[in-house]
């Protein structure tokens, strides 16, 4: 992999406008709005992030306590009312300010009518470069380091699981090789598919890949064994995660079929200067120890009308996203012209993350 | 109101009357509590990264130890089931002491979860009306439903039971029997849905077939009665309470049965899984063999399986069973046994491998080992304090009225008569 990664700040947070496609949301305006409505916002918040600012540089320690301290008897996103949410976000917004050096907004925009999200990627093209994997990092404020949580997950398949030389044998090799690990990236032999490829170059000869993440599941076992509601499906078909409500149960990792779903095991390590401050509530804020995380489709960007990052790195043009709903959205081209199949389908999980080939 | 008050001060004191046996038991259990408060204070701080759990296993030792103590805490109606309704004369004389068991397994059920959480601070989450309880949606909450109504039952059950004992009076069985009745029933309930709790997930394969509720009250039963036959010895060589041969023999019968059944359902569920392996079997394949060189629960599972046969085998001969010297250490083997069922070989290879297929291993921390054996510390002097105090009242040593601890020891500290 010559270019591991390309120059992602300046691609996706200038990408905005040029990135609006009318398949995903029809003809509503283009998203200069939310810029527009970006900076307002900050200029009317800018009391409390000057607030922010001073406990900054006086006592941020304390700040953050105080905050930490309100936030720990809210409600739950869902139930709260406008203003709750309205204070909710300016304490939140607050307390990142401060801890990152930077003006942070959290987003609360909510689901819009007759938008259901969907994702389909086409497996004949994926090369396995893992630039998705890297852009979902930088976008979506994971822990970084010996600490590193990637939503995505490229697996490497053998073709077939025939090699030339077992061809007479009738039945593929036992699978996999052993690699190396610790706690954040586990040691292990894999089965169906080798996630911690490091090859010369990408593709591999007799390897074709499938990258995973959430699948956002219509009927998500994760949602059902949340004993907190913390986890549920948005109208707009995103399972998301309230992660100040999330007590850390991890029953919900253990439901999911496609290891979808994350665990901050320690305190998350985010350098300030790799955080990026356009967060949503439901999305990419930056998470605490001790509660799930997992892939929104970028529901910050999706529902301003951009696409997720992933799909805007993607070298070959393997990721496609869009709306459901809208019979016109690329997503829905490829269900109708391409040869589709969803990932573990016996399980009745019904993901909206489809998989393809031309 | 006077007898109650007279009631807990006098079972309060009960409890520091005891022998140097005793006190050194205690303060043998005490030296686990203090390690136990430093590995809390490490992970209450530094969050879950110091154990060994990672997003491939990411249920370990913890929900381990409690759905083993789940078992545990059932298994205790093996002592109430046969003294209501049989009529068993000698394990009705002794019935609360298996309701101070349950009471004792239920609470390090409870410190056991908490260690598993990701943010204990957050529990009021769970609280209905202050947060949010996805009843009936989540199996989890139907298991703290059951959970809490079982300890409420014994709580309730056990101490009234004591406190009529204990100011002479007679039992209102219009009051009681209900309880007991409805405990028995209700002790079926707490490892049926702590079975649920697992195998209601088809992303599990290991976990998700239908003999995992009877299997967990198979094992609880004989797990839960080996412990209470151990207590029950240590009771009688230690204490003027004198628990009958008869009790302890019906004790071990039912342990040796619920051991066969165990076996059984175990036998069987290998011949399906392994007849015509698929990749749903795999987490049983790396448990009995290894797979490439990761064979961490490989010695478990067959420690496991040679300490269960061999049991089984020692206690169908009735000369071995009714050997009330031999008895308690094999009970020791059979509790053992399927405390390494429970969790290296049923609750961790569930988690291997993931399921995308990778096999990761997973080694508990020293902080986990120190938590873990710290929970069964503080498990066992809450029981040892519980058992002290019931037997106290067993034996009339603590009455209403009577010449009270509590006397005693005015009268001791009392410069006057010093």
């Amino acid at each position: 992999m010559a270019e591991d990664r390309l120059p992602l700040n300046e691609s996706t947070a200038d990408a905005e406008c040029e990135t609006w496609d009318p398949a995903i949301h029809g003809d509503q305006p283009p998203s200069k709005m939310t810029r527009r409505k970006f900076v307002k916002n900050t200029s009317t918040l800018s009391a409390t992030s000057l607030m922010g600012t001073a406990a900054l540089m006086t006592n941020s320690d304390e700040a953050q306590a105080n905050t930490e301290w309100a936030e720990w008897f809210q409600g739950n996103y869902r139930e709260m009312t406008d203003e709750e949410k309205q204070e909710a976000v300016e304490r939140l917004e607050r307390r990142y300010s401060a801890e990152y050096g930077k003006d942070v907004t959290v987003d609360t925009t909510p689901a819009q009518e007759g938008v259901l999200f969907g994702y389909a990627l086409n497996i004949q093209k994926c090369i396995g470069c893992r630039r998705c994997a890297k852009a979902c990092v930088e976008e979506n404020n994971q822990s970084r380091g010996d600490q590193e949580i990637e939503w995505i997950r490229v697996l490497k398949m053998e073709k077939g699981e025939f090699t030339e030389e077992k061809m007479g044998e009738g039945y593929p090799d036992d699978f996999g090789i052993q690699v190396g690990g610790n706690a954040y990236s586990a040691a292990g032999v894999v089965g169906e598919g080798e996630h911690y490829y490091e090859p010369e170059q990408v593709p591999e000869a007799d390897s074709f890949y499938m990258p995973i993440a959430c699948m956002q599941c219509e009927k998500p076992p994760c949602v059902k064994v949340c004993p907190v509601r913390t986890t549920y499906r948005e109208p707009d078909g995103v399972v998301v995660i309230d992660y100040n409500w999330c007590i850390g149960c991890r029953m919900c990792i253990g439901a999911c079929p496609y290891w979808a779903r994350r665990f901050n095991w320690g305190e998350p390590k985010l350098p300030k200067e790799d955080m990026n401050p356009d967060t949503h509530y439901l999305g990419n804020r930056p998470r605490m120890k001790g509660v799930v995380e997992k892939c929104t489709f970028c529901i910050q960007r999706t529902r301003k009308g951009r696409y997720p990052a992933c799909v805007e790195v993607c070298p070959v043009g393997a990721r496609k996203f869009g709306n459901l709903l809208d019979p016109n959205s690329e997503v829905r081209r490829v269900l109708a012209t391409k040869r589709v199949f969803r990932m573990k389908a016996d399980l009745n999980t019904y993901p909206k993350f489809f998989y393809y080939v031309d | 109101m006077n007898k109650v008050w007279s009631f807990c001060v006098d079972f309060m004191l009960y409890l520091f009357k005891g022998g140097v046996k005793y006190w050194a038991w205690l303060g043998f259990l005490w030296i686990f509590v203090f390690a136990w408060v430093y590995g809390n204070y490490q992970q209450l701080s530094e969050g879950m990264i110091v154990t060994g759990l990672t997003d491939q296993v990411s249920w370990g030792l913890y929900l381990a130890n409690f759905v083993f103590l789940v078992g545990v805490a059932a298994g205790a109606v093996t002592v109430v089931f046969p003294a209501y309704v049989y009529k068993h004369k000698a394990l009705h004389d002794v019935t609360v002491l298996g309701e101070m068991l349950a009471i004792s397994a239920v609470i390090m059920c409870m410190l056991f979860v908490l260690n598993h959480m990701g943010r204990p601070d957050r529990l009021w989450h769970m609280i209905p009306f202050l947060g949010i309880y996805n009843f009936p949606g989540s199996m989890l909450t139907w298991d703290v439903i059951v959970l809490l109504g079982y300890l409420l039952l014994n709580l309730v059950g056990g101490f009234y039971y004591l406190y009529k004992k204990y100011v002479g009076e007679e039992l209102n069985n219009r009051f009681y029997l209900p309880i007991i009745f409805i405990a028995i029933v209700w002790a079926l309930s707490i490892h049926t849905v702590t079975a649920f709790l697992i195998n209601t997930m088809p992303a599990r394969p290991m976990w998700h077939h239908g003999m995992m509720p009877i299997r967990f009250i198979s094992t609880a039963f004989a797990a839960g009665p080996a412990l209470i036959i151990i207590v029950f010895t240590i009771i009688r060589n230690n204490t003027k309470l004198w628990i009958e041969d008869n009790a302890i023999d019906l004790l071990s019968q039912i342990v040796v049965w619920c051991l066969g059944i165990a076996l059984f359902l175990t036998l069987s569920e290998v011949v399906t899984e392994l007849y015509h392996p698929t990749e749903h079997s795999l987490g049983l394949q790396y448990l009995m063999f290894g797979h490439h060189g990761l064979n961490n629960l490989v010695p478990w599972f067959w420690a496991s399986m040679a300490g269960l046969v061999g049991t089984f085998l020692l206690l169908l001969v009735p000369r071995i069973r009714k050997d009330h010297k031999k008895l308690p250490y094999i009970c020791a083997v059979v509790f053992l046994a399927i405390w390494i069922e429970k969790g290296m070989a049923l609750l961790i290879p569930g988690s291997i491998p993931t399921p995308i297929g990778e096999f990761a291993e997973y080694s508990p921390t020293l902080i986990e080992i120190i938590n873990c054996l710290g929970n069964w510390a503080i498990g066992f002097i809450v029981l040892t304090l519980l058992l002290k105090g019931a037997i106290g009242i067993l034996l009339g040593e603590v009455h209403y009225g009577g010449k009270s601890a509590y006397g005693e020891m005015k009268h001791a500290n009392d410069p006057a008569h010093a």
